[in-house]
């Protein structure tokens, strides 16, 4: 199959949106990747943590598509769910959690974190985030940035994230690749790459860009922001031309030459093939409208506005044009493109029928998610938008598997899904509640109640305070 | 002279200026509500608030109202008084990022040499937007001051009332702030060798310039300017508290010992992510903290300590937390307060970190912070427990006056969510 055919029948794929992951253990796609370069140079080597298998029982379970089970039970086994309602048949040998007066969930996964590329302690030898040299870099991925041992992982855990995406930062035009990961970090980043998770790119609208480069040679306006963008798709365009003739030349059985391959551009060809997913840092409404003209323009798909903080204006018109927006709850003011923020933005969002998520962009915001759903929730609730917690939870856990193409494999409670998995204290529509366990591909990886178990990283082994309740 | 004063009313609200609410005020009768005193009575699960003149006439027990009090039914929710931004920069900062002057953050000027002289109560907005933003979420009085200097002291904050109108000070140079953490440290010639020498010696000038004549005529050579020693005698002699910002443990000792160099200061440890390590020698100097427990992460290698049970841990060594560290968000206090609950703080020690502990820690604690007979009716009915992230402030008085329950905020979400597609969108007006 050519390089071209199969660049096509991804993108098919991806519009069918049941993704394709870029890398592939079949060995004739393998083969027939040759033509091309390899799209999977750092595969993953995560491995999930064995377990025996786990019911929990008599439990309040949102299995994150909109339903809510009261008094029910829900089987991990194999590192997937095998059965979940109001009985499942356990296993003689299955753990049995008794989950009378909790809640299950599923994971949450947040798509927006900096852990790793901003890491604590935020020494300036940690600042790997932004590569602010030129304001189009779409050639660096967040994954060689990453370092396993930020301990914002392991807070994060104790918060219910089992996935999450990390981007680099929001300087550039085009900020380089982003990397979907497992939460549980171990020696290396490839140790946390969630399996057959497609590539985002980091794109940004705004402040940021015209500020880091306005007197570093532009763009320094919104309209040069605008040009850049525009101007990155034109030489993609050309790149992508320059492998299709290459491809059609070897399957006419002529013996061109490759061409050179470019870093920067191989990413954007890949947006323009439907293999690596949009992430756009987006505040203003008629930003994002302006870059869902330029997606028209290009024939690329947004995946995601993150932060979209008025998205509420144009509810609408996300919903239209199938693009999700990333939302805090209540964050506005800190600069001009975020201060008409509002704290009903993600209701209002749903209930114009586009997708909502809540995201955290903070080390610790990240850590209590599902706060931070609560709120949007009870404020839609008070003006009038009634959606009921089940749905709302799609925020967490569902909308956000979507915006990072791993849905089929996460981020629901559904048989046959990865067992990530969160069991709460309590109703986590309340600030008491919290994640007393947290299961990651059916194996209990965070015990609240079992303190000699939880996770340090080496950074923390040795210091004050190592192991404490943090 | 009665009809002179409803004239008077009328003409101030047509006019929009800000009128002294508490001589208008009518009396006021919140009935019903579960009430969190924050004084010695502690809770009282049915009682009525009432209001006279502005302030708090009586707390009773039980929903009997005697004549002429407007009601307001709150059987079923939970009365607080006011809250209290501990720590803020509310009137000072509109929006933080390349948007004109943020008064909470300075240059040098020649007027000061290590920024004590500073002072905030000149530089108050009246009109911010976050004022009622904040407002609206149940927030009544604040500390605000400046978060950024050029020099070692970050300046005089002052307490403000959150109430509409243009005399929100309640009291000004109310407290001084400083940093002894790694970035003051790095600020300051690079080394907490430097900064503390810095430090101390400012404070000594302090003490040496009591009884000295500080006019412009006579000879002053301190490292302090004479503007900057004026406001820092006010600090050596305790009358104005110094907030210092500190984390590492060994940094928060050095600040106890402050207390030995300078007999009559008044501490307050800010920040304090290894305060839970010597909460015992906090308590027994008996320096209260101001924090945010939600920081758990070592940001530098002066926060390695840093839990979520920070607060607990500080209670229950018998130090006084108050909680609320933000501007634009300061209203997430609650939120805070309740993670800290969450992890260990006793419910009651969670609404005192939101009241009655800043209202202490500033000496306005007589007129603001508690639920009591003779002070401000800074009074808020809440739809549930004000720590659930899913309750809200129903209605706020300030100074025994309903506020509008509304802000800029309000007004977008009800412009888009009612928005006639037939014109654009700015001929609606909310």
């Amino acid at each position: 199959m050519s390089n071209l055919k199969q660049q096509k029948l991804a993108l098919a794929v991806v519009v069918a949106s049941v993704f394709l992951g870029a890398c592939s253990d079949n060995k004739e796609d393998a083969k027939a990747q040759t033509n091309g370069p390899n799209k999977d140079p750092f595969p993953s080597t995560y491995q999930a943590v064995k377990s025996k298998p786990v019911v929990i029982t008599n439990v309040t379970i949102l299995d994150g598509i909109g339903n809510k089970i009261e008094e029910g039970d829900i089987l991990l086994e194999n590192g997937i769910i095998t059965e979940l309602g109001n009985s499942v048949s356990a296993p003689r040998d299955a753990i049995k959690i008794d989950g009378t007066g909790k809640w299950v969930t599923p994971g949450i996964i947040d798509n927006h974190s900096h852990l790793g590329v901003y890491p604590s302690p935020s020494t300036r030898s940690h600042s790997d985030g932004n590569e602010m040299t030129a304001p189009v870099t779409a050639e660096v991925w967040a994954e060689h940035s990453i370092w396993p041992q930020d301990p914002g992982f392991q807070r994060a855990l104790a918060g219910g994230v089992t996935s999450l995406q990390i981007l680099p930062g929001s300087a550039n035009l085009f900020g380089g690749r982003s990397v979907v990961v497992k939460n549980l970090p171990n020696r290396t980043i490839q140790d946390m790459k969630f399996p057959e998770a497609p590539y985002g790119i980091k794109m940004a609208c705004g402040e940021n860009p015209k500020r880091v480069y306005g007197s570093k040679g532009g763009p320094m306006t919104r309209m040069a922001n605008v040009a850049g963008y525009r101007a990155a798709w034109i030489d993609a365009q050309e790149y992508q031309q320059k492998w299709a003739t290459y491809n059609s030349e070897l399957d006419a059985g002529g013996s061109p030459k490759a061409p050179k391959r470019d870093l920067n551009l191989e990413t954007l060809a890949g947006v323009l093939d439907g293999e690596i997913l949009v992430h756009m840092h987006c505040y203003r409404a008629d930003e994002m409208v302006v870059m869902m003209d330029v997606m028209k323009e290009f024939n690329y798909q947004i995946g995601t506005f993150h932060h979209a903080v008025e998205a509420y204006k144009i509810a609408d018109k996300l919903a239209e044009n199938n693009v999700c927006s990333a939302m805090w709850a209540d964050w506005y003011g800190f600069k001009m493109e975020a201060y008409d923020g509002i704290r009903e933005n993600a209701p209002m969002v749903h209930a114009a029928n586009a997708c909502a998520i809540i995201h955290s962009d903070s080390d610790i915001g990240i850590q209590r998610l599902n706060q931070e759903a609560a709120k949007a929730w009870s404020d839609g609730q008070r003006a009038g938008i009634d959606i009921s917690q089940a749905d709302a939870w799609q925020w967490l856990s569902a909308n956000p598997a979507k915006s990072l193409g791993i849905f089929d494999q996460t981020g629901s409670l559904e048989e046959g899904k990865n067992a990530d998995v969160v069991l709460w204290s309590a109703d986590p529509f309340s600030t008491y509640s919290q994640a007393e366990k947290v299961f990651i591909d059916g194996a209990l990886v965070y015990d609240r109640t079992d303190p000699e178990s939880w996770p340090v990283s080496d950074f923390e082994l040795g210091q004050i305070a190592a192991g404490d309740a943090k | 002279m009665i009809r002179l004063t409803k004239l008077a009313l009328n003409t101030a609200v047509c006019l929009g200026l800000a009128i002294s609410s508490s001589v208008f005020a009518e009396n006021i009768a919140i009935v019903g509500a579960k009430i969190h005193t924050m004084s010695t009575v502690g809770t009282i699960d049915e009682g009525t608030v009432l209001i006279r003149d502005g302030r708090i006439q009586q707390i009773i027990e039980g929903t009997s109202v005697p004549s002429g009090y407007r009601q307001y039914d709150a059987k079923g929710k939970v009365v607080t008084p006011g809250l209290f931004g501990a720590l803020t920069s509310l009137g000072l900062e509109e929006v933080s990022l390349s948007a004109g002057v943020v008064d909470a953050r300075t240059h040098a000027h020649a007027v000061s040499s290590v920024g004590a002289a500073f002072d905030v109560q000149f530089a108050l907005n009246a009109d911010s937007s976050v004022i009622p933003i904040t407002r609206v979420e149940g927030f009544t009085s604040a500390a605000t001051t400046i978060t950024r200097s050029e020099n070692l002291f970050q300046g005089q904050g002052a307490i403000i009332s959150l109430a509409e109108g243009f005399d929100a000070v309640i009291k000004p140079n109310a407290f001084m702030s400083v940093s002894v953490n790694d970035g003051a440290a790095e600020d300051n010639g690079g080394s907490r060798a430097a900064m503390w020498v810095a430090l101390n010696a400012s404070l000594d000038e302090a003490t040496f310039a009591r009884g000295y004549d500080l006019s412009p005529s006579e000879a002053w050579d301190g490292l302090t300017t004479r503007e900057d020693v004026k406001a820092l005698m006010k600090v050596v002699n305790g009358d104005m508290p110094l907030l210092v910002r500190a984390d590492r443990a060994s940094d928060i000792l050095q600040v106890i010992k402050l207390k030995q160099r300078f007999s009559d200061i008044n501490l307050v440890l800010v920040n304090g992510s290894d305060a839970w390590r010597v909460a015992q020698q906090l308590a027994d100097a008996k320096v209260p903290v101001i924090l945010n427990p939600e920081n758990n992460l070592p940001g530098g290698f002066d926060q390695l300590g840093a839990t979520l049970e920070n607060a607990s841990r500080l209670f229950k060594a018998g130090v006084m937390v108050a909680i609320g560290i933000d501007t634009h968000n300061i209203r997430l206090a609650t939120q805070h307060a309740g993670n800290a609950v969450a992890n260990g703080l006793p419910h009651a020690a969670g609404l005192a970190a939101l009241t009655a502990n800043p209202a202490k820690i500033f000496g306005v604690y007589n007129e603001v912070g508690s639920l009591e007979s003779g002070k401000k009716a800074d009074v808020v009915i809440w739809s549930g427990d004000p720590l659930e992230v899913t309750q809200v402030a129903e209605q706020v008085f300030i100074n025994g006056e309903a506020v509008e329950m509304t802000s800029r905020q309000i007004k977008l979400r009800n412009r888009y969510m009612n928005r006639n597609s037939s014109k654009p969108v700015a001929y609606t007006r909310p």
